[in-house]
């Protein structure tokens, strides 16, 4: 128990002397963004992780809670003047709010239903942005959305986003693993396992279906409102539900029983299409291949394959 | 000595078959009861009903004296009674102490919040139970392999992991699914010396089982079940001559 | 025009767009009967029989029924082969597996269409032309008319398929009970491939039929694959006649929303419907009423 979690405490400690050190050796600008939206998916993945592989639900309806995050508190900020922090917060709040009363209705579903209720969601957070123009801004989108402050520091350039949202990229993952780690995670576990099986030891299925579910939404809120206040300027587009399946597939690809998987899941897909310039062209065929490849032959992704080749590596030293 | 148990004409239909036919019996206070009957009496399905996975059609279940009408899986273990499966097995993706540390959950004091943050309370309560799981590890044999991932566990060794994940939290009744199903003949012997233990220690416990040495060795009563009714009731020695049960297993 | 003209005009066009909705969900019913997954691909085979029949029809020149046989036959072997060789190969995962790699199977597509025909946007002309008929002050094109046509004859096809011929007596059975199917000797496998070279074909007709109307374009089928599986929710997943009866109340609520109160929240609407559905009544209209569905 304590040895997992440390075990993981040490692989984030050297996960967060990287990122700290990265900035100073990287001087392109362009890395830093993307960079930084690799961060704000692999919060979002995170989440997913915890609601797909631990409670064993599933969600296509994630880009829809990421826009509440973002619009919420961008609309909020601009509307009343208040600090893009308190804002995001109220985001936060809101979403919680909102994914509670979801969960507690739809995650009585299973399965198909479930994926189609909560594709629904995002489809229709979707044309609502899109269509209530007055509020929204339309498809054009929204621009001119304040940045955060830290006292006189304004947090607007890439190196500065960049600081504040792996900084708190790494304290929730830090809260994630020790969650993981606990009897709450255990319980999700379990549920993913066997539902009956659970129930039986006392677990109540439904409590921690929502419970994953709303944290998995508050991440996404999360990620959504970092994601307003860094670039200044949001449109639908971007929440569109190819979105959301492109969340899953991170964390499908990445392995979706753990949490690093969702690190490894989102950390290499995000850049891809940045660094490679012919990527965007076959975007939807390399996607595609990938998810229908790592579901046939590898079932426990990236994060799987690696801890197959290290556990081999291990056990060749050891005879 | 009370009544920790009992069944009060419990009945329940599939469609048009009868699984349970007005079924009454109770259980006293620290004992061991046997469940037997041929294929198909309605045993697994009177477990199911008692742990509320399925609901009866008619009849009442008490248990210490309360109803549990209405009430779910998750609410009837997490007053004490607890249950393993026939084959639902271990859960995946976690170690043999992680699912033992499962069956704790009931007794749980802390908060989503003190996981989250770790507080203090959750940490203590963390190490309160690892030290309880690593007990009923002792209990059942398997202290030395707890940190393997469950699943590569061999099939009995998987067994004793789910006996030790719903006895771990000391429940007071607990309904045995088929335990020594698919277990050989030494590691039979083992788990009745592990049902004797229980015993001692104050639990009472429901053994649903094929192996009738077993149930003859360390039942107090056993309760026959045949198509759905109880045909016979009584000690151990009463059950081998009582003519109906005979019939009802040799199919006369 | 005045308010009846117009209740009756926006009818037309509601019950042709849910004719289209009604095949769309009966390719989602094909494949729920035998794998018992949602296959999330199913839009896409519309988008594909879209684009395969512009090519025969304007690249190619062949008559018209000639191009349709052709689409629709290619578009049900991509479905059979969607089955044999990714779904197949993960059967033992689970249901969740499987509609991720539809999923997979969905995106893939849609990149190869973007990849041959382009991210532009094509069309063809109707197959039936002539002027339009007169019906309450209201007019019915003759592509309108051929639309519900064409759909009715789709679903008495199916319909005597599913009653009469072997294979179709066949996934009956396997729709009843599949292990049961599997162990008195049907070809499961060979059935549950041949279903899905269904649901790709008549994926494929629902894109010959509204083509001509809206055009298609590399997503064209996201949107209303999701619409199919709307109505066939709303009729009660999974039933025939359900998905008939969803699609077609889909088609005239939408026509009614967007005639009476806004087009532009027309979608918003259908999918806070489906929300709403699943919420309160996920069993639909003909539906089963057990709570939870596997």
């Amino acid at each position: 128990m304590f040895a997992r979690l440390q075990k993981d405490r040490r692989r984030l400690l050297g996960l967060a002397l990287l990122i700290y050190i990265l900035p100073f050796i990287l001087h392109n600008p362009y890395y830093l963004t993307v960079l930084n939206l690799s961060a704000l998916n692999i919060l979002t993945v995170c989440g997913l992780t915890l609601l797909i592989g631990y409670a064993g639900q599933i969600s296509l309806g994630h880009a829809g809670f990421w826009a509440l995050g973002a619009y919420g508190s961008a609309l909020l900020s601009l509307h009343t003047g208040w600090s893009p922090w308190i804002t995001t917060l109220l985001a936060l709040l809101g979403t919680i709010g909102l994914a509670a009363l979801m969960g507690v209705t739809i995650l009585r579903l299973r399965g198909n239903y479930l994926v189609m209720a909560t594709l629904a969601f995002n489809l229709a957070v979707y044309f609502f942005l899109v269509e209530a123009e007055d509020l929204t801004g339309g498809p054009p989108g929204l621009p001119g959305i304040p940045p955060y402050k830290l006292g006189p520091l304004v947090l607007a350039s890439d190196l500065a986003a960049y600081f504040l949202i792996w900084t708190v990229l790494l304290l929730i993952l830090f809260l994630t693993f020790n969650l993981v780690h606990s009897s709450e995670g255990r319980a999700l576990k379990a549920l993913a396992a066997s539902e009956t099986a659970a129930a039986c030891l006392g677990i109540n299925p439904h409590w921690y279906k929502v419970l994953a579910f709303v944290l998995s939404a508050a991440y996404a809120s999360l990620a959504g409102s970092f994601y307003a206040h860094y670039l200044s300027f949001i449109s639908p587009k971007t929440f569109d539900i190819f979105f959301s399946v492109e969340l899953v597939a991170m964390s499908l690809f990445g392995g979706r029983g753990s949490i690093w998987g969702a690190v490894l899941g989102a950390g290499t897909l995000t850049p891809l299409p940045h660094l490679l310039s012919f990527f965007d062209e076959y975007r939807d065929l390399i996607y595609g291949a990938l998810l229908m490849g790592v579901l046939i032959f590898f079932p426990q992704g990236l994060m799987g394959l690696l801890e197959r080749v290290l556990r081999s590596k291990s056990s060749g030293l050891k005879s | 000595m009370g009544e920790i148990l009992k069944l009060q004409t419990v009945s329940k239909s599939f469609g048009g078959v009868k699984a349970l036919r007005g079924v009454s019996f109770s259980l006293e206070d620290g004992e061991i009861l046997g469940l037997i009957g041929p294929n198909g009496a309605g045993k697994t399905t009177l477990i199911n009903v008692i742990s509320g996975l399925l609901k009866e059609d008619q009849g009442h279940i008490l248990f210490e004296g309360h109803s549990l009408k209405g009430l779910s899986p998750w609410q009837r273990a997490a007053l004490g009674l607890a249950r393993t499966f026939q084959h639902i097995q271990v859960f995946a993706d976690l170690t043999v102490l992680e699912n033992v540390l499962c069956g704790l959950h009931r007794q749980r004091k802390t908060s989503f919040w003190a996981h989250f943050l770790r507080l203090p309370a959750a940490v203590a309560e963390e190490k309160d139970f690892e030290s309880r799981a690593y007990q009923a590890l002792a209990l059942v044999g398997l202290k030395e392999k707890a940190s393997w991932e469950a699943e590569t566990l061999p099939y009995g060794e998987q067994k004793k992991v789910v006996l030790a994940r719903s006895l771990v939290s000391n429940p007071r009744l607990l309904l045995l699914d088929e335990p020594a199903g698919g277990l050989n003949e030494r590691e039979t012997e083992e788990l009745g010396q592990i049902l004797l233990k229980l015993k001692t220690k104050g639990m009472t416990l429901l053994l649903v089982e094929h192996d009738l040495n077993l149930v003859m060795n360390i039942c107090d009563r056993v309760v026959v079940l045949n198509q759905g009714e109880v045909i016979a009731m009584g000690s151990p020695l009463e059950i081998q001559k009582n003519n109906r049960v005979l019939e009802a297993y040799l199919g006369k | 025009m005045n308010e009846a003209t117009l209740l009756w005009q926006f009818l037309f066009s509601g019950l042709a767009a849910g004719a289209i909705y009604a095949l769309v969900a009966l390719g989602f019913c094909i494949v729920e009967n035998s794998l018992r997954i949602v296959n999330f691909a199913q839009g896409d085979f519309l988008t594909l029989g879209g684009f395969l029949m512009s090519t025969f029809l304007l690249a190619w020149g062949l008559p018209w029924p000639l191009a349709a046989l052709l689409a629709v036959i290619g578009v049900g072997i991509c479905g059979w082969l969607l089955e044999r060789l990714a779904l197949r190969a993960a059967k033992d995962r689970g249901p969740l597996t499987l509609i991720f790699i539809t999923i997979g199977a969905s995106i893939f597509i849609r990149g190869v269409i973007k990849l041959v025909w382009g991210k532009n946007p094509r069309i063809f002309p109707p197959m039936v032309t002539g002027e339009p008929l007169r019906l309450g002050g209201a007019s019915l094109a003759p592509e309108t008319l051929f639309i519900l046509v064409a759909s009715l004859v789709c679903v008495v096809a199916l319909q005597l398929f599913y009653r009469f011929s072997r294979p179709g007596k066949a996934l009956r059975a396997i729709a009843y009970n599949f292990r049961s199917a599997y162990l008195v000797g049907l070809p499961v496998g060979f059935l549950t491939s041949f279903s899905f070279f269904l649901a790709g074909a008549i994926g494929a007709v629902a894109g010959l039929l509204i083509v001509p109307i809206t055009g298609v374009s590399f997503d064209t089928g996201v949107i209303l694959g999701l619409k199919g599986y709307a109505s066939a929710v709303l009729g009660g997943y999974g039933s025939f006649p359900g998905a008939i009866l969803g699609g077609l109340l889909l088609g005239l609520l939408e026509a009614l929303v967007a005639g009476f109160i806004s087009s532009g929240f027309r979608d918003v609407f259908t999918f806070l419907l489906l929300f709403l559905v699943l919420a309160v009544k996920p069993s639909g209209i003909l539906g089963s009423s057990e709570e939870e569905r596997a």
